[in-house]
């Protein structure tokens, strides 16, 4: 159990560097608060697996402290850090039984053979693995191994924090739902912290309470599931979550009106835009609708992607790529139509921060 | 080209791989074959690129009108390209080289092959890359450069396995998009392997649903979406994994497998008595009352998939375990309760031999 602090963290795998290029990982600060669940969201090389590897012990960051609960632990090794991890592909013991298995990370550290039993029962319980306790690991599929590596990582009730590196990428894809609402629960029933690394952005929404999102080194956001949703804080987390991404459109923003393209739109805030800095209206194609010609702005249509449950429009603002949805009731869809934007819906970016605005 | 598949059948030992199948891909399409792990995808293609023989049946080209038997030809005596889901490329050349190597092959002069390998690497996206080595690109650019060198070929038949399977979901979003534009521009006839049913609809003018060795349906991608014959090819073709619900028709009333009754209004109405599954996909299931009265069932919730813009909601009810989309994002706890809603305006029927007996009218997607 613990809290887990990043104290102005910055690693560069150069010797001596002071520029901010050479940086895998950019200056933070950030609190993981004990028993929270977090994801640790990026596209690969964004500098995540660098952050885990530095919270496990794994690489002694260049600068900046980690502090566990309170007591810096940056040069103190995985094992003296009381963590549990889980990586990408199983860690078992074949010869072991799946029971010997759970009870291995216990007995190792001198626990008694009753509570190791009662332990090793009730992880084996929230895992639907009391029917194979017996079995030895050995012949079981990869989902099942899987399974028993995050038995192990769960089943020491003292530690820190878990982490979790990618943990359901061997899982079949019909099954990772299912091992998905397991972590849930797991993670209710066992109150620790949980830090769990992906590149996917449904693992990263499903499993935690806060999303810290990675670009480039750096921390973009930090934040629930719906406000990376309704309000990304960056560019960068508009376009990565949510399928297809935000539109991102260049735009010229004064007071509350934003000229696009030559039109002219009514912003639901008022900005004051900073000089000198490349400013964008940011609107999720869940928000822009596709309408009648003569309504909203004009655009041309690309094309109507059929998605089954639904449509949507690839459409040419000038010369602007944007994405809409197309409303049922919509039928007659000719080369040029009208694009209605949510005025409460659409963000104003400077250098591809969010500016907040005032009502 | 076109190619003809004439009742192929494919035996291995003593298991048939591919059941007695009839196909016919018109030239300039792109075929998908959509179908789960092991449903015999990749034992299609096989037979299709020549890779392996058919145990019985016959495999025809068509060119001009004219058909052309190739049954038993081999591969590299075929104008056939394939791409797999991992990716292969040469390690030791680098991007341009990679891509210009089937018509080094050839033996084109050297400034032929430099248009060629230009203009499919601006098609692909990969102009800045050239020079790099394909280990120093990250996996959508490697797989990029196996298609380009797939496509460059300019063979008239493309089969391409899972292309997209290994790539992060961005970059798949992105060359999804990207794809059919290229097949256009390519001109030749592609055949497409996925088990994923939004590929299929976003991709294909045309899908093949595969099961068990079997093609359970050929036609128009949106028309197999939309009016499965049979409830295997509607499972095949839904992602969340199809909901389910077993009903008895009897008088005017449903009966639930809860035991309750329910009127059996709309479509239910005009169903013979006897036993019948309703099938509903995700976007089918409400979470809301709707405006219409239907089938309202309470239950609770599983777990809430957040996938970016929308949720799938997995619950437990009277009914049984279902999935509901919903837009945006909900964080629902496992545990609370919710109610689920259908309109049975809006699911299809299925006989107890697994038969559509009714598909929701759709309106035509413009």
């Amino acid at each position: 159990m613990a809290r887990i602090e990043l104290s102005d963290l910055a690693h560069s795998y150069k010797k001596g560097a002071s520029a901010l290029a050479d940086f895998a990982l950019k200056p933070m600060t950030l609190t993981w608060r004990q028993g929270g669940a977090y994801a640790l969201l990026g596209p690969s090389g964004c500098g995540k697996t660098t952050l885990l590897n530095i919270i496990s012990g794994l690489l002694v960051p260049s600068h900046g402290r980690v502090l566990f609960d309170g007591r810096d632990v940056a040069h103190l090794p995985t094992e003296k850090r009381n963590i549990a991890q889980v990586f990408q592909f199983p860690v078992v013991y074949d010869t072991m039984t799946v029971y010997e298995n759970l009870a291995f990370p216990l007995r190792n550290r001198g626990m008694a053979a009753g509570a190791v039993d009662d332990r090793v029962r009730e992880i084996a319980s929230l895992l639907d693995l009391t029917g194979e306790l017996q079995r030895k690991a050995r012949g079981l599929t990869a989902d099942a191994k899987q399974k028993i590596s995050l038995g192990r990582g769960l089943v020491r009730p003292d530690v820190a924090a878990i982490l979790f590196d990618e943990p359901l990428t061997v899982i079949d894809p019909q099954l990772k739902w299912e091992l998905r609402s397991k972590l849930k629960a797991l993670h209710k029933a066992l109150d620790v912290t949980m830090i769990y690394v992906t590149h996917d952005q449904t693992e990263a929404l499903t499993f935690a309470d806060t999303v810290v999102v990675m670009h480039d080194g750096r921390v973009v956001q930090v934040g629930r599931p719906d406000e990376l949703f309704e309000k990304p804080a960056h560019t960068f987390v508009g376009y990565f979550i949510g399928s297809p991404g935000m539109n991102v459109i260049p735009a010229s923003v004064a007071g509350s009106q934003a000229h696009v393209a030559g039109a002219t739109i009514a912003l639901h805030r008022h900005y004051e835009v900073p000089p000198g800095k490349r400013i964008e209206i940011g609107v999720r194609p869940e928000f822009a609708r596709l309408a009648p010609s003569g309504e909203g702005f004009p655009v041309k249509i690309e094309r109507i992607d059929d998605l089954g449950r639904s449509r949507l429009a690839r459409l040419r603002l000038r010369e602007h790529a944007v994405a809409a949805s197309v409303p049922d009731e919509l039928r007659e869809i000719g080369e040029t139509a009208g694009l209605i934007l949510e005025p409460e819906h659409i963000h104003v970016y400077a250098d591809g921060e969010r500016l907040e605005g005032r009502s | 080209m076109g190619l003809v598949l004439d009742n192929v059948r494919r035996d291995v030992g003593a298991l048939t791989h591919i059941h007695e199948t009839t196909l016919r891909l018109l030239p300039g399409t792109m075929t998908v074959l959509l179908g789960a792990t092991l449903a015999g995808k990749t034992s299609l293609m096989r037979l299709m690129a020549g890779l392996d023989r058919p145990t019985a049946g016959r495999i025809l080209v068509e060119e001009n009108g004219r058909e052309r038997d190739v049954t038993g030809l081999p591969v590299r005596e075929r104008s056939v390209a394939m791409v797999y889901q991992q990716f292969i490329n040469y390690p030791n050349f680098n991007v341009f080289e990679n891509i210009a190597s089937p018509l080094r092959v050839k033996g084109l002069p050297k400034a032929e092959i430099d248009g060629k390998v230009r203009a499919m690497a601006r098609l692909m996206q990969l102009e800045p890359f050239l020079e790099r080595m394909p280990l120093n690109l990250s996996g959508g650019q490697q797989q990029r450069t196996a298609m380009a060198r797939a496509l460059i070929k300019g063979a008239d038949l493309v089969l391409l396995d899972e292309p997209l399977a290994n790539l992060d979901y961005k970059l798949r979003e992105e060359l999804r998009e990207e794809l059919p534009r290229i097949v256009r521009m390519s001109n030749a006839t592609v055949v497409y392997a996925t088990t994923e049913p939004q590929e299929a609809l976003l991709l294909g003018s045309h899908t093949a649903t595969l099961w068990q060795g079997r093609v359970t349906q050929y036609g128009p991608s949106a028309e197999v979406y939309r009016r499965p014959q049979d409830l295997i090819t509607a499972q095949i073709f839904s992602d969340p994994p199809l909901n389910l619900l077993p009903v008895t028709k009897a008088g005017a009333d449903i009966l639930l497998p809860d035991g309750t009754r329910a009127p059996a209004t709309g479509v239910l109405a005009g169903l013979a008595d006897g036993d019948y599954q309703l099938g509903f996909r995700a976007h089918q299931l409400g979470l809301r009352a709707p405006a219409r009265p239907g089938l309202r069932f309470e239950g609770q919730v599983i777990v809430s998939e957040i996938a970016g813009s929308e949720s799938f909601v997995h619950l437990e009810c009277s009914g049984g375990r279902w999935v509901a989309l919903a837009p945006g994002v909900h964080r629902l706890e496992p545990g609370t309760a919710i109610s689920a809603h259908i309109d049975p305006a809006s699911v299809f029927v299925f006989d107890p031999a697994g038969k559509l007996a009714h598909a929701p009218a759709f309106l035509s997607a413009a």
